[in-house]
């Protein structure tokens, strides 16, 4: 059966030649587009930040890095540097990396829940910037709030280099963690970036540098009787009669004062 | 074309060092199985990638020793087969319809904006013999494209179609038939 259908004579060969001839051949673009769903290989652009440009990488698994700024070049050396994985500029966003940065860039406008791919990350690291994601726009907090939330109270240290390696700046708002005496102190992409962010989300660098200079840890509120970070929504709540300056838990607890459930300020020794 | 014999053993090893391998590997006929089944490039890139992502993560998933033993170009064509097919009943081509065999139009890419004369000429003999192929019922045309387009053995058909190896004969043998007396009654109608 074989032979005699397939045998040549009676235009068998050209019929075997023209159906080799529907041989594709893929697109270039296949196998980069493939890559990069898996999420071995990534694409970036550049979108209009809170405070400048801001040059974001994206694979199928989710933002993969940041960087403020607009030097491609060197935003491109360091994530192959840091990553291993080939990185190259996309035309333009695709439709759900636009809908996550509009959530976490515009926020009230909508959009979906941001992913994010943090493969070679330890899982402290990622457990601080899990913390840091918690805290609310135009609002700080210490280092040492976030390694006591994480029940590590002694590695402070450690919280201030996992967010200092953070891939992802800026989307991740290692921003937001402050010096343990509420300086706006220590920040990868250097103090006057990290206040213009501040200040691009409503908060008042200023205001909270002098706080901290004045030694202000906590404001309390004298009809509640409850003790907040200074940048608390609660505690911006409080008119300017009933407002308690506080130096430390300590003093809070002292004068009959309970921590704020929200901002979960230290019970005491703070 | 299953000219790296070690792929399997590299995969379960070390998945995302050798993952681009495959790919590259086996692009060209994911890639033009799903063009033969859903007739256009766009979509059957689309279909190319869908088919790569999910054999990822069906990769990722499997212990070691499972993919060590595992064939990968029927199982590719397979997950590659089962999305066209999907995509293709979703939406099916209405660029330029076609009765083919199952009474479904089919589609061929359109034609470029501006391409060489020698690159068009080859597109439109491509095309023929895209429109030929077409008039075939799809049970004989997935096996005929198999085994004659992508030059897939036997045993590795049936695999990918999920039937015995003598039913797979058998339509191969009855598609290449009845496209051999297309031709004759083309040339015929071309004589006359």
């Amino acid at each position: 059966m074989n032979r005699r259908l397939e045998d040549p004579g009676g235009g068998w060969r050209e019929l075997a030649e023209g159906l080799h001839g529907l041989r594709a051949d893929p697109p270039a673009t296949l196998r980069p587009a493939v890559l990069e769903r898996v999420g071995l290989a990534d694409a970036y652009v550049t979108v209009d930040g809170p405070a400048g440009p801001l040059l974001v990488a994206y694979n199928g698994r989710g933002i993969s890095a940041t960087a403020p700024g607009a030097d491609e070049d060197g935003f491109a050396e360091r994530f192959r540097a840091r990553f291993r994985r080939p990185l190259r500029p996309a035309d333009r966003p695709p439709a759900r990396l636009v809908a996550q940065l509009r959530r976490l860039l515009e926020p009230g406008r909508g959009g979906t829940s941001p992913r994010y791919d943090l493969r070679g990350t330890s899982s402290f690291e990622q457990a601080v910037l899990a913390k840091a994601q918690e805290i609310p726009r135009g609002q700080v907090r210490p280092y040492a709030w976030v390694a006591g939330e994480l029940g590590q109270p002694a590695a402070v240290r450690a919280v201030g280099a996992a967010l200092g390696r953070n891939p992802i700046p800026v989307l991740i708002p290692c921003h937001r963690v402050v010096g343990s005496d509420g300086r706006l102190t220590g920040y990868a992409w250097g103090v006057p970036y990290k206040r213009a962010l501040l200040a691009a989300e409503g908060a008042d660098p200023d205001e909270l540098e002098r706080l901290a200079r004045r030694g202000t840890r906590f404001f309390g509120s004298d009809t509640t009787r409850i003790y907040c970070y200074p940048t608390c929504a609660h505690a911006r709540r409080v008119t300017g009669p009933h407002l308690q300056r506080f130096t430390g838990a300590a003093e809070a607890a002292a004068a009959g004062y309970r921590p704020c459930l929200v901002c979960r300020p230290p019970a005491l020794a703070g | 074309m299953d000219n790296n014999p070690e792929l399997p053993a590299r995969l379960a090893s070390d998945l995302d060092g050798s993952f681009e391998e495959l790919v590259v590997a086996h692009q060209r006929l994911v890639f033009g199985l799903a063009l033969r089944v859903v007739g256009d490039r766009g979509d059957a890139e689309e279909v190319a990638q869908d088919t790569f992502e999910r054999a990822y993560h069906a990769l990722a998933g499997y212990d070691a020793e499972r993919v060590a033993a595992m064939r990968l170009r029927p199982w590719l064509a397979r997950i590659a087969l089962n999305l066209a097919r999907n995509r293709r009943r979703r939406r099916p081509p209405a660029a330029r319809a076609l009765e083919d065999g199952d009474g479904q139009p089919l589609a061929v890419a359109a034609p470029a904006a501006s391409e060489p004369a020698v690159v068009a000429e080859r597109r439109e003999d491509t095309e023929r013999w895209a429109d030929l192929l077409a008039t075939l019922p799809r049970g004989w045309r997935e096996a005929v494209v198999l085994r004659h387009v992508e030059g897939l053995p036997y045993a590795e058909v049936a695999e990918v179609l999920g039937r015995p190896v003598g039913t797979v004969k058998t339509h191969v043998h009855r598609g290449v038939r009845q496209l051999r007396e297309q031709l004759e009654a083309r040339e015929e109608r071309t004589r006359r």
